[in-house]
């Protein structure tokens, strides 16, 4: 049944002791070795500054490279809520095996059960790193650390720091590798994009990056490659994502032989500003904290709704009794406070059956009159401040006397690039870290876990299994760029560019990338199902071919041309869209944020396949034709996989 | 909404600039400042012109990516915010908007209103940093006031987008390094290397071309984050304490 | 401690150190100033004080070094300020940064005004009465210039002109001295604000009563009775 090219290379014996034992069991390299041995980074987001930050620290030559003119620029910067550690600080009997059943319940049963568990495991030590490197946590009065709750969770574990966790977890990082880089062990390459991985007798061995600056095709030589570029998410065009995340240095990977896991495994994140009209360029996440005191509604006869789109009446003039509050209608047990798929699918639900709000009808009322009748507008600015004041500076729209517009919108890919409990990828030396890799949340992530698992892999995990591998290559001296594979890869590089200046059409790049978010949302995105998903395949190689022949690239190659960069970037996108709709089609089952329609209870829940669909699908890229498809069938050996029930 | 566009434009870091003006029409109220610029280079592309160059990312106000000089202020008319987070109904229609790069030496211009602010990373890498390694204590083993630590996130949150330098009439960055050097110097953890860190700090602040403070407190006002001034004067307290020291 | 002069913070620390002295001299100067609004004997009984003790001698060679070493180290971060702003690098619309105040933006002209009248103020004053009597020489009656002086319309505008530029320069250059010492933070700054102003008034008011006493109640009325008089024995 088990694949052979796909070894999970999970430790034997119980849960708890798998990952102390395998450290002990794998090798290490002596500090002397360390000094000749180079590594190769991309990216600096939590997971790529934080695993450089470490690399360089144990004593290895690290190279560090990100499209940002700083490296305190990547996205995990955005991240509002929280970070997850099981270290039972509050006493509410909280452990690293109920953290580690949260996220694997959280996700669905479509984790590994090892991987889940040793994240698990760290967390508290992220906790400890951040505070040891200056991150200025949340605190009670009495000086100790402060925690809050967050979704999917019955224990307060969450760390936070005012809204802005994300960044400040990311400045701690930076600030490690800031250190790192002064201290000579770390060389940090700005402005630099990863346009090819470059394989020497099958192992990752380099880079071919752009000088996003100059234009300048350079070579970089390593023992090894590590990717912690982040997701996929901007296939869709409009998600919360930065505009310049994007999927193209894991889809180089994938088609140097990585394998691309779990693609279909897209999570939407209920709470974002609606889209406005066809200028827009981006969404913005209002934090989930917010359906602690807000309710959701959508009006009940259609004729309010026409009124609210003609912008004839106001939300707060629509009465009590003309209200639908359909989460607490369809969830009493949960109410507003259903898991991100759930409450996203649902008013999803309401907008297709036409009572979405907006111009576009594309939006739901976010509530806080009852909470500020209840609280008082003092207790609900204390608590929402800063959110309610974003939302009013985007809208123009006071929360405090009208409800918020929300709809949800892509957030983070679960899916990533396969690889082993070591976090290396099919191709050996190639390692993925963070959201770039597919392997601790399963079908769904849990809120404030992202951050965790970023922090788990950078700092603690692969400094630790990477030194197995290059153990064995104490022997190979520095990568000589001039190698014929380098050049190959330069050449392809510098054909790809060529080609896409050479295509020379009538269209922008952007408005090619939001028909694709256009195909993705409709037919790949909340609800899918195999007619519509076999049509998103066949509108995406359609789009391909015309940006084949249509695109339009102005300027050179020669110099800072941001047009450029989307070109190439689109090019993967188109890519990797289709392989999300075609790992969508192959699993036919509802599992955390996938929802095909086919496989749902008389109610509309989501109805999971666990005796055809315990699995990871591992896709292998072939260079004509559809991609294979790989299984890395899941053995739950700990645990027993139920059924998620908000109802009741 | 119409609008008469003067935009900075250069070729590259050595080239002479100059402004262009563009004509811009069909502009929805609802459209944030960046959008509004992706509209004009889509127009620009489509008439076989050369699209903007401008720096962005995020869209939320954190990235610090975004910059732009508009119409005399830094991140443009709008308090508090980003120039990513400006939407075009804060101006009124017909208006003529002037947008400049960030202008100061240490910032000099990639292309058109692209600016290279790595002068800010290789300030911190001179010591915005707390000089631990591998295995730390339990997390609740330094116990920080409440008031410290909230202090701390206060000059914590600077997202190193540079508006200081740009709106400083001095291209100053003594708001930037002060945040920082705040920041930790708040905390235990990083009191311990406060000196040392503020010292190293404004030695390479000095040496990559910023200007000297002059508490205009223009820094403070243009902060789309609201970092206060007081931590320059804390910044001041810890250098000149370090030097008198030694 | 060596290379305290030269980093930017450092030449700020000199500059606020010796423009606190300044202001410590200002008001001094005030104190003995304002003797003249009493009458002719006390103010004369002052300035023969400050032209023969001892420590006032031994003190008029500090305050000059302080003008000079506030003057040269702030110029010279003034200079260093122009490159990190160069010519070619100003913005096309100028900053429109509503919270900056007017004098904060313009101490390096306020100072130079101030040094320009300050020249002028030597001349007239300086040179004529304590000067002389460094150089062993019988000086004007200081009381007397003071009623000669101020007689002028001109001057006195000149004077109350000069003023207006230290009460400009001082409103922010007192609470600005604390900031850049590190004698300030959020709680601080604003009653350092208020106590700035509130100084730069005192020196204002006093400083400028000065010649309207003299112009109005010494030349102008003292001439006026004395012409009318003259006028009646006629």
């Amino acid at each position: 049944m088990s694949d052979t090219k796909l070894q999970s290379k999970i430790p034997s014996g119980p849960l708890s002791e798998k990952w102390t034992r395998h450290k002990a069991e794998i090798k290490v390299v002596s500090p002397a070795n360390k000094r000749k041995l180079d590594i190769i980074v991309i990216g600096t987001g939590l997971g790529g500054a934080s695993a450089a930050a470490t690399l360089g620290e144990l004593g290895y030559n690290v190279k560090v490279f990100c499209i940002s003119d700083s490296p305190r620029r990547a996205h995990s910067i955005a991240a509002q809520g929280g970070i997850n550690a099981a270290k039972n600080y509050q006493n509410d009997n909280d452990s690293v095996y109920r953290l580690f059943y949260d996220t694997i319940k959280g996700g669905d049963f479509r984790a590994r059960e090892a991987n889940v568990y040793r994240l698990a495991e760290v967390s508290s030590l992220i906790i400890d790193k951040c505070v040891a490197l200056g991150v200025p946590f949340a605190r009670e009065y009495g000086g100790l650390l402060a925690n809050r709750s967050f979704g999917g969770a019955q224990v307060s574990r969450t760390f936070y720091a005012r809204g802005q966790t994300g960044q400040q977890l990311l400045l701690g990082a930076y600030a490690a590798l800031n250190r790192q880089i002064a201290a000579g062990t770390v060389k940090s390459y700005t402005r630099r994009e990863m346009l090819d991985l470059v394989l020497i007798d099958g192992k990752a061995r380099g880079v071919i990056v752009r000088n996003l600056e100059t234009g300048e095709i350079e070579r970089y030589g390593a023992h090894a490659v590590v990717v912690a570029t982040g997701g996929y998410g901007n296939t869709y065009f409009l998600s919360t994502n930065a505009m310049n995340s994007n999927g193209s240095a894991i889809f180089q990977c994938y088609k140097k032989g990585a394998f691309f896991a779990n693609p279909c495994f897209v999570q939407i994140h209920p709470t974002c500003i609606p889209v406005h009209g066809t200028q827009q360029s981006k969404l913005t996440l209002m934090s989930e904290s917010l359906r602690n005191d807000g309710r959701i509604w959508t009006p009940k006869k259609k004729e309010d709704v026409e009124k609210l789109r003609a912008g004839k009446i106001k939300p707060s003039q629509i009465p009590e009794a003309d209200r639908d509050y359909y989460l607490e209608r369809r969830y009493p047990a949960f109410g507003n406070l259903v898991p991100r798929d759930v409450a996203s699918r649902a008013a999803k639900e309401r907008c297709d059956e036409g009572y979405g709000v907006n111009n576009t009808g594309l939006a739901v009322f976010l509530d806080f009159q009852s909470a500020i009748q209840r609280l008082g507008k003092k207790v609900i600015e204390e608590r929402y401040g800063n959110l309610f004041q974003m939302y009013e500076k985007i809208t123009d729209v006071n929360p405090y006397n009208e409800p918020m517009q929300i709809y949800p919108a892509i957030h983070y890919t679960m899916g990533g690039i396969w690889v082993d409990y070591n976090l290396m990828t099919t191709i050996p030396g190639l390692y993925a870290i963070g959201e770039a890799n597919f392997s601790d949340h399963g079908g769904n992530r849990l809120g404030a876990s992202a951050l965790m698992q970023g922090l788990a892999d950078g700092y603690f995990i692969l400094p630790v299994t990477i030194g197995d591998y290059l153990s064995q290559d104490i022997q190979t001296p520095k990568i000589d760029t001039n190698h014929p594979a380098f050049q190959e890869a330069e050449k392809a590089v510098r054909d790809k560019i060529n080609h896409v200046f050479n295509i020379k059409g009538k269209t922008p790049v952007d408005v090619l990338h939001k028909e694709l978010g256009h195909i993705m949302w409709e037919y790949v995105g909340m609800s899918r199902n195999d007619a519509g998903l076999r049509k998103a395949i066949k509108l995406i190689d359609e789009l391909k071919h015309k940006f084949e022949t249509d695109v339009l690239v102005p300027g050179t190659n020669d110099e800072f041309n941001q047009e450029l960069e989307k070109a190439v970037r689109l090019q993967d996108f188109i890519e990797i869209g289709r392989l999300i709709a075609l790992d969508a089609l192959d699993r036919k089952e509802s599992c955390g944020g996938h929802f095909r329609e086919e496989m749902q209870t008389e109610d509309g829940e989501t109805l999971r396949d666990d005796e055809n669909y315990m699995y990871v699908s591992a896709w292998e890229y072939q260079k004509n034709g559809d991609p294979i498809l790989h299984k890395e069938p899941l053995n739950y050996e700990f645990i027993k996989p139920s059924t998620r029930n908000y109802k009741n | 909404m119409k609008f008469t566009l003067k935009v900075w434009r250069q070729k590259n870091a050595k080239a002479k600039g100059r402004f262009e003006t563009y004509k811009i029409d069909n502009i929805s109220p609802d459209t944030s400042f960046l959008e509004m610029i992706d509209i004009l280079n889509e127009n620009l592309i489509r008439e076989g012109k050369e699209p903007v160059a401008f720096d962005h990312d995020c869209r939320e106000g954190i990235c610090g990516m975004c910059s732009l000089y508009i119409n005399g202020r830094a991140h443009g008319p709008d308090d508090d915010i980003t120039t990513c987070q400006l939407h075009m109904r804060k101006f009124k229609d017909g208006d003529t908007i002037t947008i400049e790069p960030w202008r100061s030496a240490a910032f000099p211009v990639v292309k058109d209103l692209v600016v290279n602010r790595r002068a800010f990373d290789e300030i911190l890498q001179a010591g915005g940093f707390i000089n631990v390694s591998g295995m730390v204590p339990d997390a609740n083993n330094i116990p920080i006031s409440k008031l410290d630590a909230d202090e701390s996130m206060d000059a914590s949150a600077c997202i190193g987008c540079g508006a200081c330098v740009a709106t400083c009439k001095n291209g100053s960055a003594m708001l930037f390094v002060a945040a920082r050097v705040s920041a930790l110097a708040k905390l235990p953890q990083g009191r311990v290397e406060a000196s040392q860190r503020a010292k190293a700090m404004v030695a390479k602040m000095d040496e990559l071309g910023f200007g000297a403070c002059t508490n205009t407190q223009a820094c403070e006002a243009e902060c789309p984050k609201g970092i206060s001034i007081s931590h320059i004067a804390r910044l001041n307290r810890e250098f000149l304490w370090a030097n008198l020291k030694d | 401690m060596s290379n305290l002069l030269f980093s930017s913070i450092g030449k700020k620390f000199v500059v606020s150190l010796s423009g606190c002295f300044l202001l410590i001299f200002l008001l001094m100067h005030l104190g003995l100033n304002l003797t003249a609004l009493i009458s002719k004997e006390s103010y004369d009984a002052v300035c023969h004080f400050m032209d023969v003790n001892p420590l006032v001698q031994a003190m008029v060679p500090v305050l000059v070094l302080g003008f000079l070493v506030h003057i040269i180290f702030a110029c010279n971060l003034e200079f260093k300020n122009w490159t990190s702003r160069p010519r070619n690098m100003r913005y096309a619309v100028p900053t429109k940064t509503k919270e900056v105040h007017w004098s904060a933006k313009n101490m390096f002209v306020l100072g130079v005004l101030v040094i320009g009248f300050l020249f002028l103020h030597l001349a007239h004053f300086w040179s004529k009465m304590q000067l002389q009597h460094f150089l062993g020489k019988e000086g004007t009656n200081a009381y007397e210039i003071l009623v000669y002086q101020f007689s002028q319309w001109y001057y006195c505008l000149i004077y109350i002109v000069w003023f207006i530029a230290i009460y400009f320069h001082v409103s922010h250059g007192f609470w600005s001295a604390f900031q850049s010492l590190g004698l300030n933070n959020a709680k601080w700054l604003p009653r350092l604000k208020v106590l700035a102003k509130i100084y730069a008034l005192v020196v204002l008011i006093g400083y400028v009563a000065i010649p309207l006493y003299f112009f109005f109640c010494k030349s102008c009325c003292c001439q006026a009775a004395a012409e009318c008089s003259a006028m009646m024995l006629q």
